[in-house]
Order: structure tokens, then sequence, then C-alpha cells
């Protein structure tokens, strides 16, 4: 699709709402916030012909300013939350106070089957419960008893992961002595995780800590049983919310593929255990997950490739893209797949697209949404007049550029003030974005999804999740709710909406 | 071709078509899961008296406990002050985590600010952080006040909050009159119902500590931690307008967590104001509507010649009476008429359905006070309460519970259980069957996997829209509690009647 945004409108804009700093940290501010440009230099920039070539040169993966109202969580969320949480056969303990893991219970919907609590997991919360004196003792003897509760009483529990929150670093505890001694005793994987909360800035060095352990205390420890096949791919940085993984993996396996494991939605630990046998990894959420790829690489010359499975477009250029890696049989499935799914993607298309058409979003998202969803609402008619990352690096900014139109607003670790100006100086017909900013948004009138848990709707992966995500779309903006805002009495006033 | 664009299937029935259903019967092949037959052997061991004595016998684990900690009690106690800002000193997720738990029960925008401490204030401490933090909080929000409450990274560093607020004035981050009350929240102490203790204290020091008081005829009431508080407070404050009492609310939240949809984004909303606040120390009297919420306050307010009450989250007949009849006494205003007629409409609606209530069983858990309100209200309809469970309750909490159990002869079966968490709650539903489970959302596992009917009346809800909109509080409330507990049983014994020609005998049209 081919449209601007009014890059001047917007960095008027930007001037305006960072008049409200004081001066020091209007200065810090002023860096995250930019309008895409056009780019024609970068080498990178026409690498994909099909998506856009602007530059979205903000600074970003540097400390939140005190007092603004972030929205940004901490390495602990990008742990226990994101990235090792979902491994269902595990048992995650939220080592430390009670709070860390009663808030992230159950919040983050990474489907999988099983019984829990016998077999599997993932919707539980276990904790240390930290009292005044395991600070003071410190916490490593506690810990010890904690796991060999877990093991009396969650006997098929696979292994256990020990997610550090904030204290543990601070009191000096070492809790991979613990890990090591209760690995010898119970022959269980036991993995330490350093992330607590006040390492880094955000979530993302919790997901680098958590890549790292699984190197450090998962591969290569065990005897992994495993036939491979020339077809073994991995899924990474798919985390099943709301069934994503599911609707993904159904057309890898279409198209000829055997997926051997996916990190980590639904995932055991012997899919964790395997991945270096596979042929490929294809990796999602390229933010939280990039560093295990790398590893694999590095270490077992296991080749990884990042795909988009938000939306037709790229559904079809990411299975083609896949494809290319394989045979001609896996070419010609990709093929067929396309094909398959196309009258669905058509008719899809047909019903909502007339309805969201010219209609403009921004997003406010974390991981890869802020970029990868871009087309599939461009998919949909609709256009992207501004996005973000709340954790996002160099390197996300460089991929957005090839997703998002001239004159984009680009925000990053955008804070309640400024998103809330933003949304309403532009009054975009839908904001995307967390459960954090959802009911400020909807009560300016403006619809909102929220992007992260989608809205406790989904799958939006896959062709299956296209038709979910089209109707959410519809849904919000086109219901009848928000015509009712203003009272009939009111609604002469000179100004008023109709 | 599972789905299509005219009916568009959601995730439940999506991946129960055929095309998912091999899909993930394959997947189940290759995850190295333990066989079917050892899972349900196991399952059904988890549900033994066996397991259930094992699982007592756990002294340090916590498998899903029913408490937050501090901070969430103190954002929840300050977001119930006029444009007042929480702002928590230490680690930023936290803070993130206390707006989404907030907004997830209440629906509602839940603004609050972090000092944003990273490794380095670990290690110097986060002065700076404070000082540019409240600068910023300032100037971009504009509220009245700003609370200060910390995690327990602040907390095991040691930062000292009057030092920094003190030094953060110094360099200029706010004016010096500007008022920034403050408490140290270590989430490793107790639990949220703490944390609003602490900070309504933290509160209430920073206005009363230079002030001479003033005696008046006027009473404090303080609600506590309660995810009903937008129904609540709201249905307290009728009643006190209908006594015709002068009256203030210490921390209401019931218009912050409550704005309308009219195009308008209010970042505050209602609360308590600063001028209210200085006022209440002159007060004759202040009563804690749920006593585990206020030791510490209110061993303060009584310290500055008030006298003081408690009570155990107002729930039922008696409950209301108790209150009610305080508050009459203290300020010499008779119960109206008004309220008499509703307590006699709600004795009548009890009267009614006692047939259905009768002899009922439950489990119940939740904050102290909530339990005990709640265990009260079902010994008065009837039920028997069996299994009441706080993890937040202490030994005289259990001891306040057994001597509720022994005013009543359906209170003999009934035991209490401080700091046990809903895996205990899990094996006592598993081994002494109950008919009604009274929680929060999380009790939604407990139903899955034992089926006992889940009541929701607890915060937090998640999975269920606008109950807390809706008091449970006073008379009125106690019509609306009643209502629940009917419609589930009304609606189970639905469920259990309606196969035709099988049991459909007994699904009855009139009851």
């Amino acid at each position: 699709m081919s449209y601007t945004n009014d890059g001047g409108a917007h960095k008027a804009l930007i001037e305006e709402v960072l008049k409200a700093y004081p001066d020091k940290s209007r200065k810090r501010r002023q860096k995250h916030l930019g309008v895409a440009a056009v780019d024609g230099e970068s080498p990178e920039a026409n690498a994909d012909e099909a998506l856009g070539h602007t530059e979205c040169d903000v600074k970003s993966n540097i400390k939140s300013l005190p007092g603004v109202m972030t929205v940004r969580g901490c390495a602990y969320a990008g742990s226990k939350g994101v990235v090792w949480g979902p491994v269902k056969d595990m048992v995650h303990i939220s080592h430390g106070p009670v709070g860390c893991g009663q808030y992230s219970w159950s919040q983050r919907r990474n489907y999988y089957i099983g019984t829990t609590g016998v077999d599997t997991f993932v919707t539980m919360q276990f904790t240390t419960d930290f009292q005044e004196k395991d600070i003071v003792f410190g916490g490593d003897k506690k810990l010890e008893k904690v796991i060999d509760e877990i093991n009396e009483l969650f006997p098929l529990a696979k292994g256990i992961t020990i997610q550090s929150e904030c204290p543990i670093g601070l009191i000096g505890d070492d809790i991979e002595a613990v890990a090591k001694k209760k690995n010898k005793e119970s022959g269980k994987t036991i993995v330490p995780v350093r992330c607590e909360g006040f390492r880094g800035v955000s979530q993302s060095l919790g997901h680098h800590i958590a890549n790292d352990s699984i190197r450090d205390w998962v591969f290569d420890k065990r005897p992994v049983e495993f036939e491979s096949t020339p077809y073994d791919v991995n899924v990474i940085g798919d985390y099943n919310i709301g069934g994503d993984a599911w609707a993904s993996r159904i057309l890898l396996e279409e198209m000829g593929l055997r997926v051997v494991g996916n990190w980590s939605g639904d995932a055991t630990l012997t899919e964790i255990e395997r991945a270096p046998k596979g042929k490929l990894n294809l990796i999602h959420c390229y933010r939280s997950m990039n560093y295990i790829c790398r590893h694999m690489e590095e270490k077992y010359g296991m080749p990884w490739l990042e795909y988009n499975f938000f939306g037709p477009s790229q559904i079809a250029a990411g299975l083609r893209k896949i494809a290319e890696r394989f045979d001609d049989k896996i070419k010609e499935g990709a093929e067929r797949v396309i094909a398959k799914y196309q009258p669905l993607v058509d008719a899809v298309i047909a019903r909502f697209r007339p309805r969201l058409e010219g209609k403009s979003v921004m997003l406010y998202v974390g991981g890869l949404r802020p970029r990868h969803v871009v087309t599939a609402y461009e998919d949909l008619g609709m256009v992207i007049a501004g996005t973000g990352y709340e954790f996002g690096h160099n390197d996300d900014y460089q991929r957005t550029g090839h997703y998002v139109k001239e004159g984009t607003l680009i925000y990053d670790d955008v804070t309640a003030y400024e998103l809330d100006k933003f949304i309403e100086a532009i009054r975009p017909n839908l904001v995307g974005s967390g459960i954090k900013e959802k009911y400020p948004v909807q009560k300016l009138g403006i619809p909102f999804r929220q992007m992260h848990s989608w809205d406790y709707s989904g799958p939006y992966h896959g062709y299956d999740g296209f038709a979910i995500f089209a109707r959410d779309m519809d849904m919000a903006i086109n219901n009848p709710v928000w015509g009712l805002f203003k009272p009939p009495w009111k609604r002469g006033e000179v100004g008023a909406a109709e | 071709m599972p789905q299509s664009a005219e009916n568009v299937l959601d995730h439940a029935p999506l991946f129960r078509q055929p095309e998912y259903v091999e899909m993930l019967a394959k997947k189940g092949r290759e995850e190295n899961m333990p066989p079917r037959e050892k899972t349900k052997e196991v399952a059904d061991w988890t549900k033994s008296w066996e397991y259930r004595e094992k699982n007592f016998a756990r002294d340090s684990l916590s498998v899903n406990p029913a408490k937050a900690c501090q901070p969430l009690g103190a954002v929840f106690v300050a977001a119930g002050f006029d444009k007042t800002l929480s702002f928590v000193h230490g680690s930023q997720g936290c803070v993130a985590y206390y707006r989404s738990h907030l907004s997830r029960h209440f629906k509602e925008p839940s603004s609050i600010v972090s000092s944003s401490m990273t490794e380095d204030a670990a290690v110097f401490g986060g002065l700076n952080n404070m000082i540019d933090g409240l600068q910023n909080a300032y100037s971009l929000y504009k509220p009245n006040m700003i609370a200060v409450s910390t995690t327990c990274m602040a907390e095991v560093i040691g930062d000292d909050l009057h030092a920094f607020i003190t030094t953060s004035k110094q360099k200029g981050s706010v004016p010096e009159a500007f008022d920034v009350p403050f408490a140290h929240t270590p989430a490793f102490v107790g639990s949220h119902t703490t944390g609003y203790d602490n900070m309504l204290k933290g509160i209430l020091d920073h206005f009363w500590s230079k002030a001479e008081r003033t005696p008046s005829d006027s009473i404090n009431l303080i609600p506590g931690f309660d995810g009903f508080a937008v129904g609540n407070n709201r249905e307290l404050k009728r009643m006190l307008d209908v006594m015709g009492v002068k009256y203030t609310l210490l921390s209401d939240v019931s218009d912050q967590f409550d704005t309308p949809s009219d195009g308008e984004f209010r970042m505050f909303s209602g609360g308590t104001t600063i001028e209210a606040t200085k006022d209440a120390l002159n007060a004759k009297a202040t009563l804690s509507l749920q006593e585990y919420c206020t030791p510490k306050t209110l061993g303060a307010i009584a310290e500055r010649g008030q006298e003081t009450a408690n009570f155990h989250y107002p729930m039922g007949v008696a409950g209301t009476d108790e209150l009610l009849m305080k508050i009459s006494e203290l300020t010499g205003k008779a119960i109206p008429a008004e309220l008499e007629l509703e307590r006699g409409r709600l004795i009548d609606a009890l009267a009614d359905s006692q047939a259905w209530l009768h002899g009922k069983t439950y489990a119940i858990y939740g904050d102290p006070d909530f339990v005990y309100g709640m265990a009260r209200f079902i010994l008065e309809t009837g039920g028997e309460p069996r299994h009441c469970l706080a993890t937040n309750g202490n030994a005289a909490w259990e001891q306040q519970m057994q001597a509720l159990f022994a005013s009543s002869e359906h209170g003999n079966l009934c035991k209490a259980w401080g700091g046990r968490d809903l895996w205990h709650m899990r094996s006592l539903l598993a081994t002494e069957k109950v008919d009604l489970l009274i929680g929060n959302s999380y009790g939604k596992y407990l139903e899955r996997d034992v089926g006992t009917p889940l009541i929701r009346l607890a915060f937090p809800i998640f999975d269920r829209h606008h109950h807390h909109r809706f008091p449970t509080w006073g008379y009125q409330g106690g019509l609306r509690v009643l209502v629940t507990l009917l419609d589930k049983i009304f609606d189970k014994i639905d469920v259990d009647t309606i196969i035709p020609a099988v049991t459909d005998y007994s699904y009855d049209i009139t009851r």
C-alpha cells in the first residue's frame, strides 16, 4: 500500500508535547521521538522491495526516566513472563517476595495442552514468598526446601527454573550452587535465572538472560533421543498467545515441514533440549529470542530465518521465504498452502476491508509487533500513523524502516503523558497497545485493541488468525458505543462531534 | 478448512476443528509428556487424603497464594485521595504490574509512576532517581499530592524516603510546601493489606503530625482494600447520608476507579481532599471497616485521642447492624426508618429463600476481613462455611474465626486456615467436599479441578465484568450477595437436571 503521513505535523507535535518536561528530561526524551524519513542510502533499505524504505532513527534500549510513567516492565517479566513461563512441563519458581508472581499469574494467555498441576504448570504461581528473615539470613536454604517440596508434590514436573526477583541479586544468594546441588540429587533439570527486575532497562535484558540460561543449563546436559528428517524446523519466539503458534504450525506442517520444537508456547523441556538437532530455526519474535538463534548458529551451525505470520501478504511471503531453504517438495507445499487459503483470504478481505478502508492506526507494543502487524493492517486497507516499541533496540528500529511509510510518528519507550497527547492530537481510528493504555484511550472515545494479549481473543497468527484479527478490528472500530459518548442534548454545541 | 470469513471461529471452537485436533494429537506424541494413564494416576493421587497430608506438611513452598505484596495496597489507598499520584520508589517493572493488576480488575485506567531504579541505583542508592522522578512526575501530571511507597529493591538496599524527599525538595524537584507523604512498604513483610495500612498511616502522619486536634462531632471511616470499593464506598456514603452523619472517608477510590466515558480521560477523579484529610484529625472517632487493613493506622489515630473501632467487611445482617449501631452511638443520630426498612427487606428475602440456603456448605477464601464478613453472612443464611482460608490471615484471625463459628450451630464443622494457599484449598475441596466456593477469579482453577461451583466476590475478578460496580456491603449489598448465591445454586440445579428423560423430572419451573 502506498501512502505517507504528514511528517511535518508530526514533528511539530513532538516539539509541542516535549514542552511539558523539565529541561534535562526534555533533552533526553527528544532523542526517543521522531518521524520516519525517506532513506535512500542505507544498503539495507532496499533489501526487500515489497516493503517500505524509511529510516526510523530514534534512541532506544536505554534507561527510562524516573517519574514519567514508562510502560516498561522488568527483566523478570522478560524471563518468567515471556521466555520461560510458557514451558509447560516445568515448574517456574518466582523466587523472592510474592508480588511478581502474583501479578503475572495467568496473564499472558500462553495456551497449552496438559493437566495443570499434574503434568503441566503454566497457569500456576509457585513462589518462595520471601519474608524478612529470608532477606536478612539469605534465601538459599528456603530455595532448597522449596525444590524438595516441588519434587515431592509435583512428581511429573520435568524440571524447575528459578526466576530471580530483585532481592536475590542484592542479598548475595548463590542460586547457581543450589541448582547444581539439587540437580545432582534429583537428576532433574534445574535452571537458575538471574533475571532480577533491576537488571537492564526493560523486559529486554530478561529475554537475553533467559536465552543464555537455556544455553548454559539446558543444551547438551542430557542425552537427546531424536530421529531427524531433512524437514525439521524449530519455531522460535512464538508464545502461543491465544493459540498463535498452533495457527502457525498447521501451515508449516501442511507445507511438509516437521516442527520439532516450539519456543516457548506449549513447549516441553524435551522440545527445548532437542532444538539444536533441527535443520533451521524460524524466528518470529526476533527481539526476545535472537540470542539463542545466534548461539545455535555459532555452536551447531544451524541457520535461522526471520518471518512474519501476521496478515496474508506477509504469510505468503514468509512461506515462500522458508520454502526457499528446502527442496522442491517443500516449495510446492508452500504454493499449495498459499493457494488453499487464498479463498479464505479473499473472503475475509471482501467482508472486512470495505468497513476498515482508510482507517488509521497507532501502535505501541513490545517485541516484534510494532512492525510485524503493520502489513496485516494494510492488508485490510488501514494505514499506520504511528508506532513504537516498549523495549526495542536499534536493530528493531532498522527493521521497522522496512515496514512504515514516510512521515510515520515513531516513539520509543513512550511515556503515558506523550502517548496520551499524541493520540489526542492525531485522533487515529484505532489504537493497539496494552492493558495500561486501553482504558485511558477508550475514555477519549477512540477504539482500542490490546495487542499483547489480543484483548483475550486470538490467534492472530496464520491465515486462520487473520480472519479473527480482521473481525476484531472491525468490532473495535465499528461498535455503536463510540457514537453514544455525547448526550443528545449536548450534540448541538459548537464543535460537538456528531 | 477450519476457518471461514462468514462465521469467524474464536480460539475455543477453532482448535476443536478436526484439522487442529489431529495436529495437536500429533504434537502430543512428540512432546515426551507422561503417558495419559500416569497423569491420571497422579491426578487422582493429588486429590487423596495422603496427598493432603503431604501438602499441608510443606513449610517453604507457596503455590497459588491468595495475597499480593505491600505496594499494591499502598497505591490502592493513595488512589483514594484527591488528585494524588502514587510514586513507587524502586524497580519499574513492579509499577507496570500494579497498574495492570488494578486495570484488569476495575476495567479502568490506573496511573502510577516509578523511580525506575536500575543496577547503578542498586549500588549507589536511588537518591537521583527520587530527585529527577519527583520533578518529572510533578511537571507532567500536576497532581495535588505525590504519595511515595517502595518496592522491595529499594527496601533491600535501605533507601531512606524521608531523607530523599527532603533532599529532593531542597533541590527544587517539587515546591517545599507540596505534599509528599511516604511509607516504606517492603514486599517481604505482610501483604497488600499491610501496604494499605502503612501508606494510609504515612499520609495521616504527614498531615497530622504537626497539627493540633480540636475535637469535632464528625467521624472517619476507612474502607480498607476492597475490590468492590466502587459499589461499597458509595453504599456506605449513602447510608451515612441517610443517617445525617458528618463523616469523612479516609481514602475513597469509588470515583477514581469508575470514571465515565464521555470523551475525556480523567487521570484523577474524586477521592478524599487534602482539607478533609487534615480535618479528619479532629473527628470524634475513626472506624475501620477492615481491621486487618489498618492495625497501625488505627493505633496511631487512637494515640491522637480519637475513639476507634474495628469491623470485618460489613456484609449481611449482623455485620451491617453492628456498624450502624456504632455510628449511631458515636454520633447520637438514630438509625432512620429508611434503613430499617431496607433491613426488613433483606430479612424478607432471606426468609423467602431460606429453604435453598439452609445447610449448604461453603469454602471461602480472600483477605481476612472479607472471609470473616462473608462467613458471618453465610451462617445467617443457615449455611456452613466449612473451609475458611486467608493466605494473609494470622493466628489472631484464626481465633476470631473460630469464635464466630462457635457462635452458631452451623459452625460446628467449620475451620479457619490462616497462612495457607489455594493449593491447600484444593486438597481441602478434594477431600472434604462442599457445595460452593467463594473467592476470586483464580478460584476457577479449583472449580475446574474439583468441580465446586465458584462464586466471585473477592478481589481480583478478571474474568467477569462490572461486579465491583454494585455494593456487597449494607443491607442493599446483602441483597445482592444473596441473589448471587441463589443464582449459582439454581443454575447448578438446572444444569444437573437438564438431561431429557433422565434427570429433567426435577427441572422445575417454580422454586
